[in-house]
């Protein structure tokens, strides 16, 4: 299976674990959830949007989110993606070991800083 | 969600992913032009935040796939539609694998069914023969079957056993079934209580002849095997209760005992109670086989050593009448020999299948280097195209993957067609049902062998695939250098196919010169005049009159003499007769120095004699033509006078000819006085046919001095031979026990078979050697036609365009075809060559096996390789004649 080469500088996991949060508040739909991530990380992640796709597509196999038709704020019929409850508990999952291995990279290189 | 589910839903998924992939697109571009752009450069700046829209979509399709095994079934089916659009080699293909699997699985099942599987009744572990050695009476047990169990041994061992759960007696017979539709003659066997038991396999209708059934005043009810309800009832249910006449005698159905269910080897149709009466048993009738069951942990050894302790119990019980000595049988030294019953099953057929099963690998070598080499062809007519596509970034594992998934569609298939052949195989196997076959009925293509042929299918597979693969994949790869005008094939590229053809025609010329020696060994054998005749109407039976039964000698021949009279009175009986030992049957004989009248022998040692002791009449008997002279007369041996006969070859060897040896005397040592030669037989093969006759003496059964110096005694163990239309069956088995015992009760009587049982028993085992072998030589030869055949047929194809130059060019037509049989034939040469010089070493070591043919048989040597030449030049005519009708305008055209 091909890496998530979609973010480039992404590590594995990062692009499911945002898109998993952004559909925490509320179901959205392709378009909205890039727009959200990008503007929500003021622009610093450099993403392709339709990079979104295949982590969408890997995230409804595994069960974590559920796709129904809706409409956009627009009016436009869009298929909406909805997170599930076992997309919530990976998420938890995911955010606690990503903080946990992020204050370990801090420490060391707050360590290796002092020296 | 569910990998089923989910190649079902793939379709709608995949629709849904391109709409939202379409709206996300649409709706950004729309906002883009709300905001005031252009919309042609609305769209580009959509697309390129978006990224390559094609690829993304194909990343989330993968999403839903099994890459790896979707790539491979999408290059099974490119191989497939090229396969079916080269016919001719796909098909030349799949046969060769067809056969070389077939025949390897078929060989398999026969080997697994009759050595590997487990003999098809409950815990068939526990089963024993009970078998008995008597050393102490030679004359009275044949090495193969021990000394059988009398039914006094039987009522003993039942009663007094602390190690069998059951254990009983049996015995094959005949007997005559009339009042159904036309009188038939039906495969019995007679069982006794504990048989069945023992076997413990449910009766599938009715119920088990019990043991009140075994009274010897019941109506005696019967079982039907499942072949014979199925064959003469339908089937019907309804037969339990019926009664059906047996011999004369009607007899109630009361059950019918599952299909492939055999008394140890024995396929009967009928189970009939032996029914003995204990009130009538004396010790002697050493006529029965025994089966047991042990206790469950009881160990032969222990089984040994309770019956050891019971031969003592046994000796005690019972008698062979007044007056006579119970405890006479302690000379004999009667000791048990229980083995495992399905050694018994098996006998000695193991290691010849082994041997089968090796040459049908060979077989199976020749066809996957015959495969590989059709393989080698075509890749190198796929070269450019492997080379385009390698030029063109394809890496080295996906064209080794793709090479290698042609060849295991190829292999599989083969296998699949293998499977069926195999099937084809047995139920000829089953339909010719070679009686030497121990467990014929249960031969089967089972999982297991299932298993042998799909593994063998991918081995071979990956064997012949590989090498193409090693070829063109991870050989310095061919560069894009000669173009389709490089018409010919390079030197260097045709000699690996070269070889493999050379290696086949050799391996196909070792498997059949050995193949067509032991064709010719069985045709010796056939043809071989035993010394005797007619052996299935040859009923034999071994008796001994024991000296302490009949102190005088002369006594006891007029016992025997009077056994004879007995027999020949026995309706349908025209000669009988007795000797020390019969043809085959593993009686040990005597032998000694013996010394005829007027020679000089080197240190005064002459060559050693077989004895034997015959009877006036026994040669008349089993068939052994006089060549010259006289039978001896009861007047000889009752008036003890000094003559003999001697064998035809002995008589050729000391006087040139067999008359000239009649009226000479020889005599055993010196002190001995000298006996006449008053007759001439032809050579007898006492030791199988397959074994040279040896030089015979026969002395008369009664005489001073045979039994060394001093000595006056008679042949007390004899096999007696009797001539009869009726002999083998039950009814005359019987008739013939009872004229011995009409004598005198006490006499043993044991070995009751024909001449035929004791003959086949001696061919049993080359006989089907011989027809597997042929079989492999068969096949070796026709996948040695096909290989050529492939080979040629694709070179021709491959050198269309060279034809159509040379035809040009004017060569004629009968000169292309002979330069195609011509490269076929030296090829062919070169195998035979190289194929002799192995052939020479490995029919060296058949010797053994070898009959009446020298291991360097001329004819196999000659025939063989031009058997195979015509067949080379055949198999390469047919394509050389498609090549010489090659248009050479056509050829040209494709420029």
């Amino acid at each position: 299976m091909p890496a998530t080469d979609e973010f480039r500088g992404l590590f594995p996991g990062a692009l499911e674990m945002m898109i998993l949060q952004s559909l925490r508040y509320r179901p959205m739909h392709g378009y909205a959830l890039a727009k959200h991530i990008k503007s929500s990380s003021d622009d610093l992640l450099q993403i392709e949007e339709g990079s979104l796709y295949p982590a969408l597509q890997r995230m409804l196999k595994e069960g974590w989110v559920e796709s129904e038709p809706g409409v956009s704020a627009k009016g436009r019929p869009v298929r909406l993606y909805k997170l599930t409850e076992a997309g919530l508990s990976h998420l938890e999952r995911e955010v606690s070991s990503f903080a946990k291995m992020f204050a370990g990279i801090s420490r060391v290189l707050a360590v290796a800083g002092a020296q | 969600m569910n990998p089923i589910r989910q190649i079902f839903s793939r379709r709608r998924l995949y629709s849904e992913l391109s709409e939202s992939m379409q709206e996300h697109l649409a709706e950004n571009i729309d906002e883009l032009v709300e905001g005031g752009m252009p919309r042609e450069e609305a769209e580009r700046a959509a697309r390129r935040e978006f990224g390559n829209a094609t690829l993304l979509e194909q990343r989330s399709r993968e999403v839903w796939q099994w890459p790896a095994l979707e790539s491979i079934l999408a290059d099974t089916r490119f191989a497939l539609r090229r396969l079916r659009k080269s016919a001719g080699f796909t098909i030349t293909v799949i046969l060769t694998l067809a056969i070389g699997i077939g025949a390897n699985t078929a060989v398999f099942s026969v080997l697994n069914s009759v050595l590997l599987k487990p003999l098809p009744y409950p815990h068939p572990e526990e089963l024993v023969e009970l078998r008995q050695a008597a050393p102490g009476a030679p004359g009275l047990t044949d090495f193969i079957s021990g000394l059988h169990l009398s039914a006094s041994m039987y009522f003993t061992y039942a009663e007094h056993n602390r190690t069998f759960q059951a254990l009983g007696i049996w015995n094959k017979g005949t007997a005559n079934v009339t009042g159904l539709a036309e009188p038939e003659e039906v495969n019995t066997a007679l069982i006794s209580d504990g048989v069945l038991q023992s076997f413990n396999v449910p009766a599938v209708a009715g119920r088990w002849i019990s043991s009140a059934d075994q009274s010897p005043r019941g109506s005696k009810p019967v079982m039907l095997s499942y072949g014979y309800w199925q064959r003469r009832f339908g089937g019907d249910r309804s037969v339990i209760g019926r009664s059906i006449q047996i011999d004369s005698q009607m007899h109630e159905i009361v059950g019918v005992m599952p299909q492939g269910f055999q008394i140890v080897n024995r396929d009967f149709d009928i189970l009939i109670p032996l029914a003995l009466d204990p009130r009538h048993q004396i010790l002697a009738g050493f006529g029965y086989e025994a089966v047991g069951r042990l206790k469950p942990g009881a160990t032969i050894s222990q089984a040994n050593a309770d019956i050891t302790r019971m031969l003592a119990i046994w000796m005690d019980s019972w008698t062979n009448g007044p007056g006579s000595d119970p405890h006479f049988y302690e000379t004999w030294k009667i000791t048990p020999a229980l083995r495992p019953l399905k050694d018994q099953v098996i006998g000695n057929i193991g290691g010849m299948l082994w041997v089968v099963m090796g040459t049908i690998g060979v077989v199976m070598l020749i066809v996957c280097s015959n495969v590989a080499n059709l393989l080698l062809v075509r890749a190198e007519s796929r070269q450019q195209e492997l080379a385009v596509r390698s030029a063109l970034g394809a890496g080295r594992a996906r064209i080794a993957r793709e090479l290698l998934v042609e060849s295991a569609v190829l292999s599989f298939i083969g296998g699949a067609a293998g499977i069926g052949v195999a099937l084809a195989a047995l139920r000829l196997l089953l339909a010719i049902g070679p009686a030497t076959l121990p467990r014929l009925s249960e031969i089967t293509l089972d999982l297991r062998s299932l298993a042998f042929a799909v593994a063998l299918s991918l081995l071979s597979g990956l064997f012949f695939g590989l090498i193409p693969v090693f070829r063109y994949a991870w050989g310095r790869l061919p560069l894009l250098q000669g173009t389709a005008r490089g018409a010919g094939v390079s030197r260097d590229r045709r000699r690996g196919r070269d070889i493999l053809v050379v290696a086949q025609v050799a391996m196909a010329l070792v498997l059949l010169v050995s193949a067509v020696l032991m064709i010719r060994t069985f045709a010796a054998l056939r043809g071989i005049d035993p010394g005797f005749s007619d052996p299935e109407h040859l009923q034999t039976l071994r008796t001994a009159v024991p000296a302490l039964l009949v102190p005088d000698p002369r006594q006891a021949t007029l016992v025997q003499n009077n056994i004879l009279n007995r027999l020949t009175a026995i309706p349908g009986v025209t000669a009988a007769g007795f000797a020390w030992g019969v043809p085959t049957q593993g009686i040990g004989h005597n032998w000694d120095d013996v010394f005829f009248e007027g020679k000089v022998y080197p240190n005064n040692e002459p060559p050693m004699r077989v004895f034997n002791y015959v009877s006036p009449g026994y040669f008349h008997a089993a068939g052994t033509r006089f060549v010259s002279g006289r039978d001896f007369t009861w007047d000889d041996v009752y008036g003890l006078r000094n003559v003999g006969i001697i064998s035809e070859n002995l008589a050729r060897e000391v006087f040139g000819s067999a008359s000239a040896a009649l009226g000479q005397h020889f005599r055993e040592y010196p002190s001995m006085p000298w006996h006449e030669v008053v007759g001439v037989v032809q050579d007898v093969s006492e030791n199988g046919v397959d074994k040279k006759p040896p030089a015979m003496v026969y002395w008369p059964p009664l005489s001073k001095d045979i039994f060394g110096p001093g000595t006056f005694d008679a042949t007390r163990a004899a096999t007696f031979a009797i001539r009869s239309d009726r002999a083998g069956t039950e009814g005359f088995r019987r008739e013939v026990q009872q004229a011995v015992w009409s004598v005198n009760a006490s006499l043993p009587v044991a070995s009751v078979q024909t001449m035929q049982e004791i003959y086949s028993q001696s061919l049993a085992r080359t006989s089907f050697t011989l027809v597997m072998l042929a079989i492999a030589g068969f096949m070796a030869l026709l996948l040695g036609i096909l290989g050529i055949y492939g080979v040629i047929s694709y070179a021709v194809s491959q050198r269309t365009r060279e034809i159509g130059i040379r035809m040009a060019l004017g060569a004629q037509r009968s000169e292309l075809r002979w330069m195609f049989v011509r490269s076929a034939l030296a090829l062919t040469g070169t195998g035979v060559v190289i194929g002799l010089a192995a052939a020479i070493g490995v029919t060296r070591l058949m010797k053994s096996v070898l009959f009446g043919v020298s291991a360097l048989d001329p004819i196999a040597f000659l025939t063989v390789p031009l058997v195979l030449a015509a067949a080379a030049a055949l198999a390469s005519y047919l394509p050389a004649r498609r090549a010489a009708s090659v248009n050479p305008v056509e050829a040209l055209r494709a420029e």
